[in-house]
Parts: C-alpha cells; structure tokens; sequence
C-alpha cells in the first residue's frame, strides 16, 4: 500500500492507473419525467501518486462525479474503472473526506477512527493500533476519547482525515475537505497534508480533490481539471509543475492562479449570454443579489480599478470564492452591466453611468436592463400588463420553466426573478398566495 | 421539538389510506366473527377479587408498572422491527405506513373489545390472556406514534453520515445500529415519554372491564379505582390517587430522567439550535456513572450488545449485491403492479367481508344513528379544545414567558398530562350527582381532564421558544396589548398550539369513551354520543354494533385530521416559521 517517492515534478505516465473514469454520464429526473444531465462524457484517469483537483462552480457536478468515483452514486452511463475492476459500490481502498466532516457524533474521535476497520472485522487489539497510528500522524493524540462536538471545526476535520488513512487507502477522495474550516485553519491543515504527503508519510497511494478555491487546487495538485457546467464535463486540464512547498506570493503561482481564471471566466463568456448553469436554458437565472452587484459596480467603477479589475485580485479583496466571483461576473454580464474576457472584469457603459447613481435612478436602470434582457422577467410584466386584474400565479412560469431545467433551479431562477423585478420596482409578489401583481406594496 | 403525532403530507386520504382503513376493519370483524363461534363459556375466568383495601395497594401497582413495562418493551420492539422493514421495502412501507398512520388515529379504548375477545381465546380460561389484552391495550396507544417518529427520523438521516457510512462499508445490519438507531435515540426516548403518559390512562381503563358476560379484572390500580367506585367510596379513590402519583414520579425519577440524560449524547450539534436542549438532571445516571461494582456487573451486557451490532449480517464486505437489482424498468413496473393487484385483491375481499358482516345485523338506520351521536361527541370534543384553549393559552404564555417560571412549570404540567385522569373522573362524577347537573353537559367536563394538559404544555413550549430578540424588539417598540398578541405572542405559539390541539383533540375523542358513560355506587351517567354508544356495545357484548361505532368514531377523526388540523398545521408552519 505504500506509495514509492512521488515528486510532483516527475513524469509520470509510467505509473500504474488507479481510476479510470470513462464516458461517465449522470442524469437527475426533472419534474416532467425527463432526464437532465449533469454529468456527460467525463472522462480522466488518476494515476498512483497523483494529487488531482477537480475544480468548478457549484453544480457544475464536481461532487456528484466524486460520488460517483466513491462507489456511492451509480452513472447513468459509462464506467468508473479501480485497479481495473468496475465499481458498483464503495470499493475496498478508496476511502472519503467529506466536507461536513461527516463524524458521527455519539462516536469517540478513537471509535469514529475505529469504525471503518471494525466493519472490515478487523480484531480489536490490531484495530486499536492502527487507529492510535492515524490519531497520531494527523495529531490527535491526546483528543482519542473526545466527542466531535468537543472539538473545533478544525480538529473534526483531522478526525475526518484520520478516519480516511486509517484504511491506508489507495485512493484518498476529498470532497471540499477544507470549506467549512476559516481561512487560518484551512491553510493549517493544508500545510500539514501536503508536509505528509511530501515526507511520504501518508499512507495513501493518490488523492482526488473537490474544491472550488483556485488557489487551494493550484497549492496542492499536480493537475487541475477543470469542470464547465451544463453539463458538467472536463473543459480543460492544467499541469502544475511548480516544486513544492508552492508560495502563494510567487509570481508564478500567481500567473498559474490567473491562467485558471482566465480559462474559467473563457469558457463563461463562450456561452451565449443568460445561460447559466442548471439546464442549459437562457432561462435560468443565478441568485445574485442586487446589493452585491451594486456594491461590486462601486467598487469597481472606483479607485483604484477605474472601470476594469483583475477577477482574482477582486475576489481576493472582497473575499470571494472563485466561483462565486465568476457568478457575480456572469450575472453582470447577463444585465448588460459588465463584460469579463481574459480574467478581467470591465465595467460597460450602463455599469459606469449605474455606479455614479441615486437609488431612484438605479431603480429605473435596473429595471430597464431587466426588461431589456431577462426573458423571464419581461414575460412577468407583459403578462400583467395584458390581465386585466394585473395579477398572474407564478405556478404559470414554473410551469414553463421546469419544462427547461430541474425543478430546484426554476424555483431559484424564479425566486431571482422576484428579488431583481422587486428591487426594480417592476411588479410585487405575494408568497402566500404565489402571486405576481402590479399592485404597490402594502 | 415536540414530536406529535406525525400525520400524512395532504389532506385528501390517498388510496393507501383507504386500503389499510379497510383492512384495518376487516381484523377487527374477522376476530368478531371468530369469537362468536367460540361458544365456550369463559366461567373459569374467576380473577382473584380486588378489595379496596390500601395495604393492597403497593402490590396492585406494582402490577401496573410490570404492564406498562412490559408495554413499553414491546412498543419499542415494534418500532425497531417496523423501521428496519419500511426502511428495508419499499412496497412494504407503501402498505404498513399508512396502516400505522390510521392506527394512531382510532380511538384505542373501542379496540379492548376486540383485542380482549382474541387474547381471550388465544387462551381460554387464563387471566394471561386478559393480562395481554391489557399491555396489548397500551402498546396500541405507544407503539404507533412511536414508530412513526422512528420512521421519521430515520428518513432524516444526514445524508453525508449515510455516505460515510456506506464509504465505510459499514453492512444494513451495522448500520441500522451504528447510524440509524443512534440518530433516532432522542427523539425516540422523547416519544416514549409522551406515549408512556397517554399509557397510564388506558392501563386504569382497561384492567377492569366488563365485555358481554364476561368480567374481566386483573389487580391493579385500575381495577382498584373501579372497585372503589362501585362501591361508592371516595376515600379508596384518595388512595388510588395517591399510588398512582407516586408510581408516575418514580417512573420519571427512575426510568426517564436517566434515560432522556443518556440520549443526550445522540444529539446532533451545531444544527437546529434547541435552547432547551440542555441535559436534564439524572441523580440515577450520575450516581450509576459513579459506581465501579455494578458498572462493572453491566459491563459484559454492554459489550455483547455491542458485539451484536458489530456484526455483519451478510456475505462480507467485499461481497456486495450492489448495482440496486439494476432490473429492467419494465420489470420493476411490472411487479409493483403484482404488488398492487395483491393489496387490491386483499382490500376487495376486506370490503366485502365487511359489508356482509355489517348487513347481516345492522341496518342503514344504525349507521344514521351512529353519525348522529357521533355529531354529538365531535361537538363535545370541539367545546372541549376551545376552552381548554381559552382557559389555558394565556396561563401557559404568562408561564412561558418568564423563563424561571417556566422551568418550574414545565414537570408539573408533564406530570399533569401524564397523570391518568380518569382515577379523577370519580369526584367529578359524584359531584355531578350531589349537584344534580345534567350529564349531557358535565360528563364533557371528564373529557377535558386529561386533554387540557397538552395544550397547556405545547403553549407553554411554544411562548418560550420566542427569540429573546424579538421579545426586546417588542418591548422596544411598546407593543402592548392585542397588537402584542397579534405581533408577537400568537405568531410565536400557534405553531406548537396546533400540536398541542391536535393530540388534545385525539386525547378527547379517546376520553370519550370512558367519559360519556359514567358511574357512582349504584348511580350511572349516560350522556348521549358515540362513546357511550361503543360503550354500551361493548358492555352487551354487541360486536357489530361496536365495529360500527368504531369505525364511525376513526372516521371522524380522520376526516378531522385532514380536513382540519393538517390543512391548519400546513398553513401554520408556512406563515409563522421563523
């Protein structure tokens, strides 16, 4: 199970293939019935000694596809390959990190390290061992008879990853292992992975990770790759050939950082505009909120980026994760406000003159944007304006919408709908009733 | 939280309901129609007799508490067996949930007649069948709600615990008892309690009984009260009040307070944020954590239950029937409507059975009159929540709102619901008597005895598990008054109100059936409704004329449940969430 000495650096098509993933597609029912495809034609292969990163925005599919690595999700087509064999259930050698930590609570941190041996049967003094061995590489010791609730986030964290090695797994999969830890903990326990990982101390032979930070995946991996939406699949895959341990302050790191958003916010702009994630329709909206637009055109239209940012340099000022960075910019961009290309973000003349405004103006530019624009949300207003009660039920454009995407995401779209058309003051909706109506607010 | 009983999603009773609401009837004609061919006289049941004397009386509750336990044991078997198998099957669940879920809703002290009759011919001539008539009388009030709540919570597993689980490749058998169990255990162990109170009521109800020519009385507090009260002596109902007290605390002190303290552990944190979720107080389990020698003793039976669930239950880990029986979609079709044709075919020849067995003794005219003293009881029922309502909303908000209060009030109002009123129905009765008022009106006052405690207790709940913010807010703002109540006060209780109403509502309904016929020494109280109806059916021995009074009975309360609680809880819970 030991892994010979991998230095990131080395060539390694000679090593032997742990996980092939092979034209791996995954559908989820829609309202109607019919199928609607997350994942379609993914295809990549982890080789022993490999740290990879799949990167991507939320629901681009990135953890479904990890589920599905793991043995825990079955693809609606194609195969995920371990040592060659299929996987139908969670093989023996993978083991999981899970960005909730997943411990189970009634469980010491020595009995939750314990479990997955003791559904193997392995005997308790031999379990014990190994569990003490884990506990103590991760540095836990001391922490063996405490409850996960008695332990910060950090620390459940560790228990997570002892829980994992405890398998000595060939393959270590990390479904955003670091997300729910603040930024100091995170760099922590990153430090001391990949510290392990360059000693050679971890007894794993390859690990796959989920993350949607840049620069985590440009820390760690030896490969990204990453995911577009709608479906998701591997639009592009970046080698990473800096030495470890990587400086964020680099300036190569720096320039591999902004060559992964450049390649994420590219292949945004490729798509005709509107279409977002979640069913491939110019329908779909993403839930932006109309404060953090405005605050993000101010700060923008400001010192010191005069109408044009760097994306990565924003998020990092406004601490932003990349996907929700690219978000925002796509959200802009949809209303006509902004335009990204090449990893920047510049302001359009309709976002400059709505920077310098009072909010009753605003109100009247975003609404015309919104008309303009949104299919959606001038679908809205016409019905009302054509109903003489001025009153429609919203159940009329879920309808429409969930014959173009999955039913969570039209009610998202819808709900974006009536949070933008209520800041324009473009019509009022009543919860209750889930109706639109022309009517001012009570 | 207060997990009540947990009923369906929509109101309209889908067909499953309907399903198992017949063949619910359909056992229950079956038995009567078995018991009428065992023509055997049951003169051998010759009980011990009850006296009323109080040195008895440790012995008798004694009794009662073995019955309770007994019940307890096996409600709890029913609710892991019953969760392990919807868990398991889904065409299991589509047929046993929604038999559960109708369960809960019958009246169960119109059931003794029939579980008495079987038990009793299970084993002819020994009180061991009437003592199983009895638990199986309790365990038809505990096991339902309880089993549904485990369901419940089961479903509710943290997704990312179930995926740790199976990437642990843990087996179903380790981890219903590594996961599911354990994530179930507080609510469990909070059900078990609230069932274990409703309990009380129908052990005092159902050891002494009279079904036709038979007299049934086993020993116990319940046949002691019913001694006391045909006798007409006052002073023994004292006694009987005074046992039953001191059972209930020791039960709390012994049974519950350790048992609610070790479930603590099984909390999940960090989510739902319960204020009052902190541990209680259990002297019992301290002192047990504290002791060396009968942990020691305790030990080995700990780590054989352990071992149990260790187990795997199945060929090993590597062998796995995964893939989900990756069978055609057409196949898969096909058998669910096998499974269909099945329960169809069953419900068909339930129907039938029923109706032939109804049209041979009854007549349309009994139904008509069965739905007319239904009216009568549904009307008591209502006037019984309105006012326990009126009475008790504003005590329970004055209570809750004061915290130090609260915390002191909140064991007495559970020791009040737990408490079995009907040993309180006596005085009432005989008040009743000396003042000449008429039974229609006051043997209401019986029902709302009991039912009263759970609106009282929910209200109490609900008004301090108002944010203290938004209680500042509002006394930062002024509010005073009804714009208070109508701001703050009712939008923070009505949630738990409902709740509180609802299982208040059902507590009425089962009341009724012991309330609306009453009796002093020689003295006897009828008030027209359907209790009294199932009542004096079940005293003549009339079983059909029971079946149909139940069953009228369950659809009143089903029907009020879907047309009325569920539709307000619905709207309640989406209106007033926080």
């Amino acid at each position: 199970m030991s892994r010979e000495t991998a230095w990131p650096q080395q060539e390694r098509t000679g090593r032997p293939t742990l996980l092939e993933v092979r034209h791996v597609k995954r559908d989820f029912a829609k309202a109607s019935g019919e199928a609607l495809a997350v994942l379609d034609g993914v295809n990549f292969e982890v080789r022993q000694g490999e740290i990879i990163g799949l990167l991507g925005r939320s629901g681009s599919g990135k953890s479904t596809l990890l589920r599905i690595a793991a043995g825990l999700l079955q693809p609606t087509s194609g195969e995920v390959l371990f040592h060659g064999q299929p996987v139908d259930g969670p093989p023996r050698g993978v083991s999981m990190v899970f960005q909730s930590f997943a411990l189970f609570p009634w469980l010491t941190v020595q009995e939750n390290v314990e479990l997955g041996l003791e559904a193997l049967g392995v005997d308790t003094p031999e379990r014990r061992r190994r569990a003490l061995q884990a506990i103590d590489l991760i540095g836990l010791d001391g922490f063996e008879n405490a409850y996960p609730r008695e332990l910060s986030g950090g620390m459940r964290q560790r228990v997570g990853f002892a829980r994992a090695l405890v398998m000595h797994p060939d393959l270590l999969l990390m479904d955003e292992p670091f997300s729910a830890l603040d930024v100091l903990t995170a760099e922590t326990l990153r430090t001391d992975l990949i510290d392990l990982w360059m000693e050679d101390r971890l007894p794993v032979g390859a690990v796959l990770i989920v993350t949607h930070n840049i620069e985590e995946a440009v820390l760690l991996c030896d490969r990204i790759l990453i995911f577009s939406s709608n479906p998701g699949r591997v639009a592009a895959q970046v080698r990473i050939t800096l030495p470890h341990p990587r400086n964020r302050q680099d300036p190569r790191f720096r320039k591999v950082v902004d060559d992964v958003y450049a390649r994420m916010t590219r292949r945004a702009q490729a798509q005709p505009e509107g279409e977002g994630e979640g069913g491939a329709s110019p329908l779909a909206l993403q839930p932006v909120s109309t404060n953090i637009m405005a605050g993000m055109m101010e700060a923008v239209a400001g010192e010191p980026w005069n109408g044009r940012a760097d994306l990565p340099d924003l998020a990092r000022d406004h601490q932003l994760e990349a996907d929700e960075m690219v978000q925002l910019g796509e959200a802009l961009q949809l209303l006509g406000f902004a335009d990204m290309k090449d990893g920047d973000l510049h302001l359009t003349d309709a976002g400059l003159a709505f920077a310098g405004m009072e909010t009753d103006a605003r109100k009247d530019l975003f609404a015309h944007q919104l008309i303009e624009r949104v299919p959606l949300v001038r679908m809205i207003r016409q019905e009302l304006e054509q109903r003489t009660d001025h009153r429609v039920p919203a159940a009329r454009f879920r309808a429409e919408l969930e014959d173009a995407m999955s039913e969570s995401y039209a009610d998202q779209t819808l709900n974006t709908a009536v949070s933008w058309g209520r800041y324009a003051e473009l019509f009022s909706y009543d919860e209750q009733t889930e109706q639109f109506s022309l009517d001012d607010p009570e | 939280m207060i997990t009540q009983p947990s009923l369906g999603r929509r109101w309209f009773p889908n067909i499953w309901d309907i399903v198992a609401f017949g063949l619910l009837v359909a056992i229950m004609v079956s038995i009567a129609m078995g018991a009428r061919d065992v023509a055997a006289p049951l003169e051998a049941l010759r009980s011990p007799p009850v006296t009323t004397d109080p040195a008895h009386l440790p012995y008798y509750a004694l009794r009662t508490t073995l019955r309770m336990l007994a019940a307890m044991a096996a409600s709890l078997a029913f609710t892991m067996a019953f969760g392990a198998l919807c868990i398991r099957s889904r065409k299991l669940s589509m047929v046993l949930e929604p038999a559960v879920d109708i369960l809960q809703s019958v009246p169960v002290l119109g059931f003794l007649t029939f579980t008495i009759t079987f038990f009793l011919g299970l084993f002819p001539g020994k009180i061991i069948g009437a003592e199983f008539a009895a638990i199986f009388a309790i365990f038809t009030s505990q096991a339902w709600n309880m089993a549904l709540s485990f369901l419940q919570s089961a479903r509710n597993t943290p997704r990312d615990l179930e995926e740790a689980a199976a990437s642990l490749q843990l087996s179903a058998w380790q981890k219903f008892w590594r996961l599911t169990v354990p994530f179930s255990m507080p609510g469990l162990v909070w059900n078990m309690m609230m069932s274990m109170s409703g309990g009380w009521f129908f052990i005092v109800a159902s050891e002494a009984l009279t079904v036709g020519d038979q007299n049934i009385i086993l020993p116990g507090v319940g046949s002691y009260l019913a001694r006391a009260v045909s006798e007409g002596n006052l002073q023994a109902v004292g006694y009987a009040t005074l046992t039953m007290t001191v059972v209930i605390l020791i039960y709390d002190q012994v049974l519950f307070r350790p048992l609610t303290a070790w479930a603590d552990k099984f909390r999940m944190t960090g989510d739902g944020g319960d204020a009052e979720a902190e541990a209680p107080d259990a002297w019992l389990l301290d002192a047990f954590r504290r002791t060396r020698v009968l942990r020691a003793a305790v030990a080995p039976v700990g780590a054989l239950l352990r071992q149990l669930g260790q187990l795997r239950l199945d060929g090993g880990p590597g062998r796995r029937r995964r893939r989900m029986f990756r069978l055609p979609p057409l196949l898969v079709r096909a058998l669910d409507l096998l499974w269909l044709a099945v329960v169809v075919v069953g419900s068909l020849w339930a129907a039938w059975l029923i109706i032939s067995f109804i049209r041979a003794t009854l007549t349309p005219a009994d139904f008509i009159e069965a739905v007319r003293l239904g009216f009568f009881t549904f009307l008591r029922v209502m006037v019984v929540v309105v006012l326990s309502s009126l009475f008790w909303t504003p005590v329970g908000v004055w209570i809750g709102m004061r915290p130090g209060v609260a915390v002191r009030a909140q064991p007495i109002v559970q020791f009040a619901a737990a408490f079995p009123a009907n040993l309180l129905f006596p005085v009432v009765v005989a008040g009743i008597i000396v003042f000449h008022g008429n039974p229609n009106i006051w043997l209401t006052a019986l029902m709302a005895l009991g039912a009263q405690w759970y609106i009282l207790f929910n209200v109490i709940a609900g008004a301090s598990a108002i944010p203290g913010d938004l209680r500042e807010a509002g006394r930062s703002l002024s509010l005073k008054g009804a714009l208070r109540w109508r701001t703050l006060i009712l939008p923070g209780i009505l949630p738990y109100y409902v709740t509180g109403a609802l299982t208040a509502a059902g507590g009425a309904w089962n009341a009724s059936i012991v309330a609306e016929i009453a009796q002093w020494g020689d003295t006897k109280l009828v008030a027209a409704g359907l209790g009294s109806y199932i009542a004096q059916a079940s005293e003549a021995g009339d079983l059909p004329r029971v079946v149909l009074g139940v069953t009228v009975m369950s659809l009143f309360v089903l029907a009020l449940n879907r047309v009325l609680w569920l539709p307000l809880r619905r709207w309640i819970e989406r209106r007033f969430r926080l």
